[in-house]
């Protein structure tokens, strides 16, 4: 199952571009700092010894840029074992409705003016509490048919949007307040946020990592896996929990950030093959860069927000590299 | 210890429909076994309900002179390998990767985790699986790239990566061009000459005529059940098939020609 010398070139390749897109990000800015300063700040600040004007490195820029990581990380792991689970090309993270049910719960917030602290949570409550009604909706008797939980999810997700759309007419003088926040920005990101998304993210992450062969064998079909020994039902339901669980942690801190779920995934199984056991942790590398560069192009282009970037590049950048590698 | 695979007093239903009703069956290790019967008949249902796979509604099911329950889930995936009549191969994998999740039955923590590492006999098992099935060849190749035939290969090569102690196959030679059918049947009468039971459902009556045993179902229940020249007689096949045929000895083997 290794990979072979080109596949480990690309992956070296892989977590070069990552770091260096880590230092570019903190680097860029209003006020551009050299790269060597930024490790050096790094390295200050990972020995507890900061000094006064490394303020804005240290609790403006870097959050942000690991936020990036972090999410780009969460949403492409869990991408990419829903695309298994459901084995399905179109699914991705939000596939549930844990967007949909975030939004609401953001947009419910905002305009109740809630304190700023509170609304994540809530829009984590919405979303968890709309894949619960996804999995009620999608069950038959004790089992959750791919196809039922799609259809479920879709209904969900729909129903959700309409009620964030209304709400958002409603408070129609604070729409583009709503829509910023909805729509994926990573600019209010700061260490306490990141320490309140890493538990879920490395609980969910974590465990859709290790389920890597299980989603291998599940891709033999639901007969076939079953009869070799993995419990099929008992996999959908956790692969569901564990990815809904640290979507919504990275949706509700950083809002709905679109495609990146969608095509990491599909770009790492062209580069290098599709067995999940390599496929989830070399896309969480993958969407961690993505997700820095489209943030820096969100922050040094008039496109306003990374969650507009990813969906506007994403999709071109994605089409490209069907054509150009064969299947 | 019974070296069999049996069912006694088997009732499963697929979807709403009572498929196999009061079924009891029995097949032996070191025996190729063919369960026949028209569309409908319940086959499918039969094996997934031995295996597990589909609820039984009631009866016994026994591996080894033990109840199927008594068995771990992980023990029962080594003895018991599985081909589907569909077996969704992903495309863009690699044979040898396809024939590797062969192994796929091991001590998994919850069933999901897999906490035993790659070894030396799993890597033996495959080689050897893909050994017997001549697949050794395109191990590299992407399943998208072979022929009907070759995939047909990898999924036996699979199902023999777990070196179980009886296979499975649902329609094993379905939508195989006749030479492909046969190399099937060969590789398939090579694994019973090492001693595994071999049970496969068959629509071609021809190939099942080179079964040791064989299963005639029809409406789920069992019309007849013995060698080839105890269950392929016109009057059987007539009673199961409603189509008048007859039995033409053909060297040592039996071959079954309609005659409306």
């Amino acid at each position: 199952m290794g990979l072979n010398s080109g596949g480990l070139a690309l992956l070296v390749t892989l977590v070069l571009a990552l770091m260096g897109a880590v230092v570019l990000g903190v680097a860029v800015g209003s006020v551009p700092i050299p790269p060597g300063e930024v490790l050096d700040t790094v390295l200050r600040g990972l020995s507890g010894n900061l000094r006064e004007e490394d303020v804005i490195i240290w609790d403006i820029r870097l959050p942000r840029v690991v936020m990036a990581v972090l999410v780009g990380a969460c949403l492409s792991v869990c991408g990419g074992a829903f695309q298994g689970v459901f084995r399905n090309p179109l699914a991705d993270p939000y596939l549930l409705g844990v967007a949909s049910g975030a939004a609401v719960g953001a947009t419910a917030g905002l305009l109740l003016d809630l304190p700023r602290g509170l609304i994540p949570l809530l829009a984590m409550l919405t979303a968890l509490g709309a894949v619960a009604v996804t999995l009620l909706l999608g069950r038959s008797g004790r089992r959750y048919p791919p196809t039922r939980l799609i259809l479920a999810g879709v209904v969900v997700g729909s129903f959700l949007s309409a009620v964030t759309t209304f709400l958002i007419m409603r408070g129609e003088d604070r729409a583009r307040e709503v829509l910023a926040y909805t729509l994926g920005d990573l600019s209010f990101a700061s260490w306490a946020d990141i320490a309140q998304v890493l538990p879920y993210a490395l609980l969910g992450c974590g465990a859709l990592l290790a389920l890597g062969r299980a989603l291998d064998l599940l891709q033999l079909g639901d007969l076939t896996a079953a009869s070799l020994g993995l419990p099929v039902e008992k996999l959908r339901l956790l692969v569901i929990v564990a990815a809904s669980l640290a979507t919504a942690a990275a949706v509700s801190y950083t809002g709905i950030i679109g495609f990146v779920g969608l095509i990491v995934p599909h770009t790492v199984r062209l580069i290098w093959g599709p067995s999940y056991r390599t496929l989830l942790p070399i896309s969480a590398l993958a969407g961690g860069l993505l997700l820095v560069l489209a943030d820096l192009l969100a922050r040094t282009t008039p496109l306003y927000q990374v969650g507009i970037v990813t969906t506007l590049l994403g999709g071109p950048f994605f089409l490209y590299l069907l054509r150009r590698v064969r299947v | 210890m019974s070296q069999t695979f049996a069912a006694q007093g088997l009732n499963a239903y697929a979807g709403d429909a009572h498929a196999v009703q009061d079924v009891s069956v029995s097949f032996a290790a070191g025996q190729l076994s063919a369960v026949i019967g028209p569309n409908g008949a319940g086959k499918s249902t039969l094996l997934r309900a031995m295996l597990g796979l589909t609820p039984p509604h009631s009866g016994a099911v026994e591996l080894l002179g033990q109840p199927l329950a008594a068995w771990t889930r992980t023990e029962r995936a080594r003895q018991l390998a599985y081909l589907a009549q569909t077996e969704a191969l992903p495309l863009d994998a690699q044979v040898r990767d396809i024939v590797a999740l062969g192994r796929g039955a091991g001590e998994w923590k919850w069933g999901l985790f897999p906490v035993r590492p790659w070894s030396e006999e799993d890597e033996a098992a495959v080689l050897d699986a893909m050994t017997r099935t001549d697949t050794l060849a395109f191990a590299e190749r992407r399943i998208s790239e072979l022929s009907g035939g070759e995939a047909q290969r990898a999924a036996l090569a699979r199902a023999l990566a777990a070196r179980p102690h009886f296979l499975i196959l649902d329609e094993p030679t379905n939508h195989l061009d006749l030479a492909y059918a046969l190399d099937v049947m060969r590789y398939l009468r090579a694994e019973v000459d090492r001693g595994v039971g071999v049970i496969a459902v068959l629509h071609d009556l021809n190939l099942a005529a080179r079964a040791d045993h064989l299963v005639l179902l029809h409406g789920g229940r069992v019309l007849a059940a013995g060698t080839p020249a105890q269950v392929l007689t016109p009057q059987n096949l007539q009673a199961a098939y409603g189509v008048r045929v007859e039995v033409v000895q053909a060297g040592e083997r039996l071959v079954i020609v309609p005659v409306e």
